[in-house]
């Protein structure tokens, strides 16, 4: 035994020596070149939105992880413990099954519990323009189909599983990156980049394996990075606001109709109250903000009631909508209800946010990955904009505990691919659906758009076979 | 009494080492009449041989070993290598292949040590996912860039590289230096197997020998001093291509000229090795083989998957199963 140990002593004395003479350079080339000495991490998250606040959390839950050094930035300062207003807030997610499951990993599902949610189990989706009509639930009306959450109430059950979870895990607020040194890049000494810096807005620079871009729809991760991003604005906005109804009802029907001008959308949130998300003009989305209250109720109501508009083409629409619905939720039968009417607005809960389709043709280079909004961002009309980002992080997390098992470096491009491959396969078909269906609306119907973003794609994973071909026809 | 001799000579040898390193360069002419020397004897010496040679010479075997001692290496194939240094760590240039073959070898080090270690009573041992293999001591022969090394000592093995070619060997050092944590695992030399088995032997749980096998000039003298260094029911693992008509023409004819998945002239097909051979030669030394599986490679994809079929590429787990050699000390 005493042998083992006079080994391990005297080979570390020989490394030492050996790293003096040899490497000595290296590290000072380095402290010369930078400002600062990089702060070494393994795994630098950008943003704490629900999204990348949850990726830093199944991290920090997750035994494999136990010694690496995580950090996570988040632009906003801290906001303090959350207390649950008793008010709701205007901002809401549908969450499917698959993100609470992703959330009771780490204990968040238990933390909203007891905060406040609402389950749906049945959404039924109609038609202004005809009598086509699809209802969604399971058999026995006994598993929820979605969960409607508060946005806070998502944001804050996830810090707090956070905040209880290990060390290895740090979380900087009032931070935000300001600029990047990407792998590859050549220093000023003429050296190739092996690693991702990260030049952070209090003057620290972080060395990372693993940069996880989180930062929302205008990511600087993505952006920074250069990577080819499909934007399309929509020409629309989505008004939201918390609705009171008539009647106490058990209210666990999500409703949905579609309007000439965009779907209008009603998610339970409790006994007597819904949450509005109405995809509409700018024009008529400025004008449903500033109307009185009771006007902005009649408009509501005359949204889901008034029978004006019918017109055959938008049966088609609905067809092709149900059928992707059809493939993520259990068809119930037909027979249609009347939804409940709405009585009164709460006050200053009325706000519009403007919609576009953002899709980066890839999520992944070498020690960049990119989730939710960063990498996709959708149409409302689905509810699945936020579920697609919590999937980006069961996935990631799958694979970067695949390659951290395998001793491999978890910013190894050979692991993310996998992630990208994984996700496309199934973010892909949902917008591109979801957004063919938004696009029968719209006057400015142009395919084309998305045909690029798809076709690139193509193209990119025939890389290899271009390459192959190219370097042949030089030999 | 014998560790304090152990670990004499594990000094002595290690001082060698720094000689290398500068530390005690004063002394290096001392040896440069023997350099002359041998070149008259017509070998042909290059760089590597010489510094090999060298330090060699620090060490009071007696001489006439020497030539012996470095049989295995073949300086052409050492060079081709050297020359392809700075490629090492680009995942999707020259050694992806090496890369992504890491899918299936580390899982098979990995999980053969886990089993050989509970076998040997250490069933409370505790094992973390992130350090699976502590506490074990493993040699990775001919490692290169540390492709294979530095995941071993990720997950916690106390790892020594050494390769034959000293630039290899530096771009190994260079890219491990940043991570302490797996740095502290991790010592890379410049050496050969042989180098070692004077203050080595029977030393490691474990010794690996991926992709290269097929690179050295004497087989039977490299796997037998390969296998000299490993523990009594230690393991000794061995990845490389089979000699059959089908790997003459994958291996050589579309890896090399036709796809040029790998650099022309990295293979020679002679040197390849079935692993029949491989098998007797292990059994002459003391081993017995637990599994020979066919590696399979998928250019497009560009991953590696687990075949029966062996005529390709293959690797093999043999355990040391000779109690003999250990009670005797040296042989
Ligand atoms: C009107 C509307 C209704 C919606 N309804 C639904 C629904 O019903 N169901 C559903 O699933 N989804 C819905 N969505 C989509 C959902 O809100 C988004 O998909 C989700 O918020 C995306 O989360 P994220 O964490 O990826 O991004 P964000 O929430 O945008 O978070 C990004 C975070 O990064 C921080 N940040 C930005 N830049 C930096 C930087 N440089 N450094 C550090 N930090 C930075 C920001 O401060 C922010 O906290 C809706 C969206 C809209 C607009
Ligand atoms: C194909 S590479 C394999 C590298 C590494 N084992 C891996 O799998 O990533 C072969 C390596 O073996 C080294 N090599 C060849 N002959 C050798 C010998 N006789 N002794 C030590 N190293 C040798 C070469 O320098 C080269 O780095």
């Amino acid at each position: 035994m005493a042998g083992v140990k006079a080994f391990f002593n005297v080979t570390n004395k020989y490394f030492h020596l050996s790293t003096h003479t040899k490497s000595s350079n290296i590290i000072y080339r380095y402290i010369s070149s930078t400002s600062s000495v990089p702060r070494d991490v393994d795994i630098v998250i950008s943003g704490g939105g629900m999204v990348g606040a949850a990726m830093a959390c199944a991290l920090a839950h997750n035994e494999i992880f136990e010694k690496k050094k995580i950090i996570l930035l988040e632009a906003a300062p801290e906001r303090g413990k959350y207390i649950l207003p008793e008010n709701y807030t205007n901002r809401t997610c549908a969450l499917s099954p698959a993100t609470v499951r992703l959330l009771e990993s780490f204990g968040a599902w238990d933390e909203i519990k007891e905060m406040r949610y609402q389950p749906v189990k049945r959404m039924q989706v109609w038609d202004a323009c005809s009598d086509a009509l699809i209802t969604f639930n399971n058999e026995d009306l006994n598993d929820d189909l979605a969960y409607i959450v508060e946005n806070d109430v998502i944001l804050a059950a996830i810090m707090n599983r956070l905040n209880a979870a290990g060390d290895n895990v740090e979380i900087h607020y009032s931070t935000s990156a300001t600029s990047y040194k990407f792998p590859g890049e050549i220093d000023d000494e003429g050296n190739k980049e092996s690693w991702l810096t990260v030049n952070v807005s209090n003057g620290q620079s972080l060395r990372t394996d693993l940069l996880i871009g989180a930062d929302g729809f205008r990511s600087s991760v993505r952006e920074k990075s250069n990577f080819h991003t499909m934007n399309f604005d929509y020409k629309q906005m989505a008004v939201v606001a918390t609705l009171h109804l008539s009647e106490s009802v058990e209210n666990t029907v999500a409703w949905q109709r579609f309007l000439k001008t965009g779907p209008i959308a009603l998610l339970p949130l409790s006994a007597n109250l819904s949450s509005l998300v109405w995809s509409t003009t700018p024009e008529n989305a400025r004008n449903l903000l500033i109307i009185p209250e009771d006007s902005f109720v009649d408009a509501v109501n005359d949204a889901f009631w008034n029978d004006n508009d019918k017109d055959p083409l938008t049966g088609r629409i609905l067809e092709s909508f149900s059928s992707i619905l059809q493939n993520l939720l259990p068809v119930g039968a037909v027979s249609k209800q009347l939804p409940p009417t709405v009585i009164g607005v709460e006050e200053k809960s009325r706000a519009a946010f403007p919609l576009s389709l953002t899709h980066s043709s890839n999520y992944v280079k070498p020690r960049i990955a990119l989730i939710g909004d960063a990498a996709h961002r959708i149409h409302p009309l689905a509810g699945q904009g936020v579920n697609l980002g919590f999937g980006d992080v069961s996935c990631l997390n799958e694979i970067l505990t695949k390659a951290v098992g395998l001793g491999s470096d978890p910013g190894s491009l050979k692991h993310l691919l996998e992630y990208e491959t994984k996700r496309q396969r199934h973010v892909i078909p949902v917008m591109a659906t979801i957004d063919g269906l938004q696009r029968l609306y719209t006057t400015n119907f142009s395919p084309l758009v998305l045909l690029r973003s798809l076709g690139l794609h193509t193209t990119n994973s025939l890389h290899f076979i271009k390459n192959r071909i190219i370097r042949q026809a030089s030999v | 009494m014998n560790t304090i001799k152990y670990s004499n000579r594990l000094i002595k040898f290690l001082c060698n080492r720094s000689d290398f390193h500068g530390l005690c360069r004063k002394t290096a002419h001392l040896f440069h009449e023997e350099q002359v020397h041998w070149r008259k004897k017509s070998f042909s010496l290059s760089r590597h041989f010489r510094t090999t040679s060298q330090r060699l010479d620090l060490n009071d075997k007696p001489k006439v070993e020497r030539p012996r001692a470095q049989t295995t290496i073949d300086e052409e194939e050492i060079k081709r290598f050297s020359a392809l240094a700075q490629l090492w760590w680009d995942e999707e240039g020259e050694f992806t292949a090496l890369h992504t073959m890491n899918e299936l070898r580390v899982p098979l080090i990995v999980n053969a040590l886990i089993e050989q270690k509970q076998k040997t009573g250490a069933e409370s041992h505790q094992f973390k996912a992130h350090s699976q293999l502590e506490g074990f001591k493993i040699l990775d022969v001919g490692s290169g860039g540390g492709i294979l090394s530095e995941p071993l000592a990720r997950l916690g093995a106390f790892v020594i590289g050494i390769d034959a070619s000293e630039e290899n060997i530096k771009i190994a050092q260079a890219h491990v230096i940043r991570n302490e944590e797996v740095a502290c695992n991790i010592k890379y030399i410049c050496a050969t197997v042989e180098d070692l088995i004077e203050s080595e032997e029977r030393s490691f749980d474990c010794v690996i020998a991926s992709e290269v096998v097929e690179h050295v000039l004497d087989a039977p003298m490299f796997i037998k001093a390969c296998c000299k260094l490993v523990k009594p029911g230690g393991s000794m693992f061995l990845t490389t291509i089979n000699r059959t008509n089908l790997s003459y023409l994958l291996g050589v004819v579309a890896a090399e000229r036709l796809l040029r998945i790998v650099e022309p002239g990295t293979h020679n097909w002679n040197k390849f090795i079935s692993p029949q051979d491989l098998q007797y030669l292990l059994d002459h030394n003391g081993f017995s083989t637990r599994l020979v599986h066919g590696m399979m490679y998928n250019p497009v994809t560009k991953r590696w998957s687990w075949t029966e079929n062996t005529s390709i590429n293959y690797a093999l787990h043999a355990v040391c199963t000779d109690q003999a050699l250990h009670v005797d000390g040296q042989t």
